[in-house]
């Protein structure tokens, strides 16, 4: 946002914008667009990997072994990795969403972003150990 | 705002009430139009968090005569004039245009004045304040953190470039029915707040706008006279903004002038998205501030794309 536009704020909200547009970088449409590509896309991944229990007899697709091989292909462990990444965002941004309307004081709004900001982190990453773990595997 | 524990039901039966109704009573067995005046049990919301703020609200019943035609306006006025004159409300038009009278009658929010007690079809007719709405007197509530929303929109138009040759002189400023059109039914907004009490999102987010004041920034945003677009989305595109909007669509339900409140907020949230770019394009088209120079662009744009 350039200072100009700030000036050209006439209200209440200026303040919120600034401060909010400086904690996430984002402004609000942006972030619900993502929100929306990830939602949208979540769906499309979770079928597939719904889908894919049905290959074979779905007790079976659960078996260690199977799940292992899983992760050794690396399409998968990539589909796995995306369904990770894509529900992290929407999830988390969903729950920021929920939390933001239970109460509007500035301390709480910047605790709900530094909280699903952290967390999202954290599940990603902590995911992302366990495919890397699991397909390291089949390379060693 | 307050949140209410007891239901203290308490009957009014003063001397001078009893007397009215007797006279009531009379008058209708005896007139030849007895099946036109019948009477309705009243049941209103009674608090003074003004006076008194730890008041506990209660209900009060009157009796009130009933024709064909009678509003819930009508009726507690009637109540007030002639049992209870500290009944509190707000009114003054009596024509659904002033926007004065919102309350809850019989659970939903409504106009008093548009409201006919034939239309509701139920022997007693429950009047309470808008929700979402601090209390202030009985059915009048403090409209003062809606219309700082709706403030916060810039319900006016901006453009510092329009040609208008001479300020002090009449002069027209020019819009096609076509982009009439695009804003219209939301002009004919009367700030009611009936939309504003019925939204869940209001009842839980102080800071987020409402349908009120997020349809009344499409009528500007939609406006062919407005120029100041890009400031218009600003402001309503923050963390209690335009997006905690969830689609419950009960504004567009309850709105007395036939405004689609919800309406207005999906339409300016597709512009917030960008996906209505050739809107925008039309919408810089019919700005007059940068007609020309848009124009121009555009057919640069189409020379250069036949190159
Ligand atoms: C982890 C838990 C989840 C939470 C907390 C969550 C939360 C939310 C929220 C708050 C919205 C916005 C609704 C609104 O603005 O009214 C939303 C939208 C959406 N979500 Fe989720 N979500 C979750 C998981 C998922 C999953 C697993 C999928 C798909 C497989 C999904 C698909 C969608 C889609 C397509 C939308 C867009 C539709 C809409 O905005 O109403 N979500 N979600
Ligand atoms: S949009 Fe309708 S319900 Fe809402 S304030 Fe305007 S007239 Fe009243
Ligand atoms: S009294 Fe004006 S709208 Fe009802």
């Amino acid at each position: 946002m350039t200072s100009d536009s700030i000036k050209n704020n006439r209200n209440k909200n200026k303040n919120m914008t600034k401060w909010f547009s400086d904690i996430s970088f984002l402004r609000e449409s942006q972030i619900m667009k993502i929100h929306y590509i990830t939602g949208v896309g979540a769906l499309f991944v979770v079928a597939i990997h719904i889908m894919m229990r049905l290959i074979m007899p779905f007790n079976m697709s659960l078996e260690f072994e199977n799940v292992i091989l899983n992760y050794k292909n690396i399409f998968y462990a990539l589909l796995l990795e995306s369904i990770l990444v894509l529900i992290a965002i929407h999830g988390f941004n969903g729950l920021r969403v929920i939390l933001l309307e239970l109460r509007q004081t500035q301390i709480w709004e910047r605790g709900v972003n530094i909280l699903v900001i952290v967390a999202m982190i954290g599940i990603i990453a902590y995911g992302t150990r366990t495919i890397i773990i699991a397909n390291g595997f089949s390379l060693g | 705002m307050k949140i209410f524990k007891k239901d203290k039901t308490k009957k009014i039966t003063n001397e001078r009430s009893l007397e009215i109704e007797r006279e009531r009573s009379n008058k209708s067995t005896s007139s030849s139009s007895s099946s036109n005046q019948k009477s309705k049990k009243l049941r209103i919301f009674r608090i003074n968090a003004v006076q008194n703020p730890n008041d506990v609200p209660h209900f009060d019943e009157f009796q009130v005569p009933v024709k064909r035609w009678t509003t819930v306006l009508d009726a507690l006025l009637d109540a007030k004039s002639y049992q209870d004159s500290s009944i509190g409300i707000r009114y003054s038009c009596r024509m659904a245009s002033c926007g004065s009278c919102g309350m809850k009658i019989n659970g939903i929010p409504r106009l008093a004045c548009y409201t006919k007690i034939s239309d509701l079809d139920t022997n007693t007719i429950t009047c309470e304040p808008l929700p979402n709405f601090p209390y202030i007197r009985d059915l009048v509530t403090d409209f003062s953190q809606f219309f700082a929303h709706h403030r916060s929109v810039m319900p006016f138009i901006q453009n510092k470039k329009a040609d208008i040759p001479d300020v002090n002189e009449l002069s027209e400023y020019e819009q096609s029915p076509q982009d009439l059109d695009k804003f219209l039914q939301f002009s004919y907004c009367i700030k009611c707040g009936l939309c504003y009490s019925a939204c869940p999102t209001v009842a839980t987010d102080l800071k987020f706008p409402g349908p009120q004041a997020l349809s009344q920034a499409y009528r500007y945003y939609a406006d062919s006279r407005d120029s100041d677009k890009s400031n218009r989305l600003k402001v309503i595109d923050t963390s209690h903004g335009i997006w905690r909007c969830h689609f419950a669509g009960s504004c567009s339900n309850v709105c007395p002038k036939g405004v689609d409140p919800a309406l207005g907020i999906q339409l300016l949230r597709s512009h917030l998205l960008g996906i209505s770019n050739s809107e925008k394009k039309i919408a810089k088209l019919q700005d007059r501030s940068n007609n020309n120079s848009y124009r121009e662009e555009l057919e640069e744009e189409e020379e250069e794309e036949e190159k």
